[in-house]
């Protein structure tokens, strides 16, 4: 029997969330782009010790007023606020947050990663690639540790692939299959997380019925989506 | 007089280099002001880390209609909608950066090496991460530095060799800075152009490694 991916709240989409578990965030980490409900959800279900795996790491909130003119803003850094964080792994932080004096107490563990090398790292966890060489990071701190390699008389480091237990990704709107379609930039991170986790979980401004998306225009196919979950009508 | 350029008018000088047709990526900062200096009658393909290339101008607090929180470029600004424009994922993104699709990118910088190596991640004394800048300094075809030329105290950011952490090696092409155009060439830094006010031994004093001298060559900053 086909498997409903449909959630009826954002708590019951990560409720099975377990301690211990590497979670990828999507987004770029600005208004559009972040899913803000899930990470909402996940601070509030409370699960510890999680390795996250995102861009950015998030203000807090401060600068979402600011830059975007929205009173609140959801981003990973309250997963830090309520210490559920072990390990973090992406490529901006902000400062004064959670986040930076966790990392800077010694609290949480991170590991920077150029953003570049991080999407790929991403893509090729999810499509089933052992690594690759890239150019980025070559003498500088980002190569410590890595093997160095000349192709073609060009220097450069393994990286390797990157995946996740879950991924908490945004997109627009999703067809009951879990096909998804996004608007504007907000691809990111979100469209390259889907194929790397082992639950993947979309939070979505609409649910459609299947065949209201255009076959041609789907950006995700329902194969990288597991749980489907609508944003409710107020924002949160 | 002797004047330093402000921020603004480092940007104009820095966006002189965009040509038609040009792809360009904006750092975070006053490289971002160089989307509001684009010399007439040019087209220049704007592209932005988070998944866009030929989007519009910057949207400020007085387009507050206009805005779009689906459309944000990577120094978390508005951005307007533009025909012709492309949007997709990261990794196709930093494809086009790490592939060579990027004409020109402009950073900031806190130092830049006699050799062109960048330093503009981390500051003494910093935590946090490094961006998109890496991959933009050894993908784009040409890296534009956009900086002061001294520090808050008067120190030179141009020097022999980084003592910051490193974003890049040899990556530079141009520096611009409040005081002078400076291009990075196989055999060293060359002065191209100074300053209204500034001579070029002024120049050369608040900087570590030796700036060679082309005399016909120099002249005041070009706006």
């Amino acid at each position: 029997m086909p498997r409903n991916k449909l959630c009826n709240n954002f708590d019951e989409a990560v409720a099975d969330i377990r301690d211990g578990a590497v979670i990828m965030v999507g987004g770029f980490g600005v208004a559009g782009d972040t899913p803000q409900n899930l990470i909402l959800a996940l601070r509030n279900h409370g699960a510890r010790n999680l390795t996250i795996i995102t861009n950015s790491a998030g203000t807090g909130g401060k600068l979402a007023a600011k830059w975007w003119g929205m009173p609140y803003f959801a981003d990973p850094n309250l997963l830090a606020e309520n210490r559920q964080v072990k390990k973090l792994i992406c490529s901006i932080s902000f400062p004064d947050t959670a986040f930076e004096k966790a990392i800077l107490a010694g609290e949480v563990g991170v590991e920077w990663v150029p953003q570049g090398t991080l999407a790929e790292r991403i893509r090729a966890g999810g499509f089933g690639i052992g690594g690759f060489y890239t150019p980025t990071g070559v003498g500088t701190l980002v190569e410590e540790g890595k093997e160095k390699r000349i192709i073609n008389g060009k220097e450069y480091l393994l990286e390797l692939p990157l995946r996740g237990d879950y991924a908490l990704i945004k997109a627009y709107k999703a067809d009951k299959y879990g096909n998804l379609v996004y608007r504007g930039n907000t691809r990111s991170f979100n469209a390259v997380m889907a194929p790397a986790a082992k639950v993947t979980i979309a939070e979505v401004d609409e649910i459609v019925e299947v065949g209201e998306l255009e076959a041609e225009a789907i950006d995700t196919p329902e194969v990288f989506v597991h749980r489907v979950v609508k944003v409710a009508k107020e924002k949160p | 007089m002797k004047q330093r350029l402000d921020e603004a008018t480092i940007a104009l000088r820095a966006a002189k280099e965009f040509e038609d047709g040009s792809v360009v990526n904006l750092g975070y900062g006053m490289p971002g002001l160089c989307a509001l200096h684009i010399p007439e009658g040019r087209r220049v393909i704007f592209h932005t880390e988070n998944g866009a290339l030929g989007f519009g101008r910057i949207l400020t607090e007085e387009d507050r209609d206009k805005w779009d929180i689906n459309l944000i470029n990577a120094s978390a600004q508005f951005v307007s909608w533009l025909p012709g424009m492309s949007l997709f994922d990261h990794a196709t993104s930093f494809g086009m950066i790490r592939g060579g699709h990027i004409d020109i990118t402009v950073l900031g910088g806190l130092q830049v090496s006699e050799k062109g190596d960048l330093a503009n991640w981390r500051a003494p004394g910093r935590s946090g991460g490094m961006g998109g800048g890496m991959d933009l300094a050894v993908g784009a075809k040409r890296v534009i530095i956009t900086m002061t030329h001294t520090t808050t105290d008067g120190k030179p950011k141009i020097v022999k060799q980084c003592t910051y952490p490193v974003t890049a090696q040899k990556c530079v092409d141009l520096i611009v800075t409040d005081i002078a155009v400076i291009e990075v060439t196989e055999d060293g830094l060359v002065l191209k152009e100074v300053a209204p006010g500034w001579t070029p031994k002024e120049v050369q004093e608040l900087a570590e490694p030796k700036l060679k001298m082309t005399k016909d060559l120099i002249k005041e900053i070009q706006l």
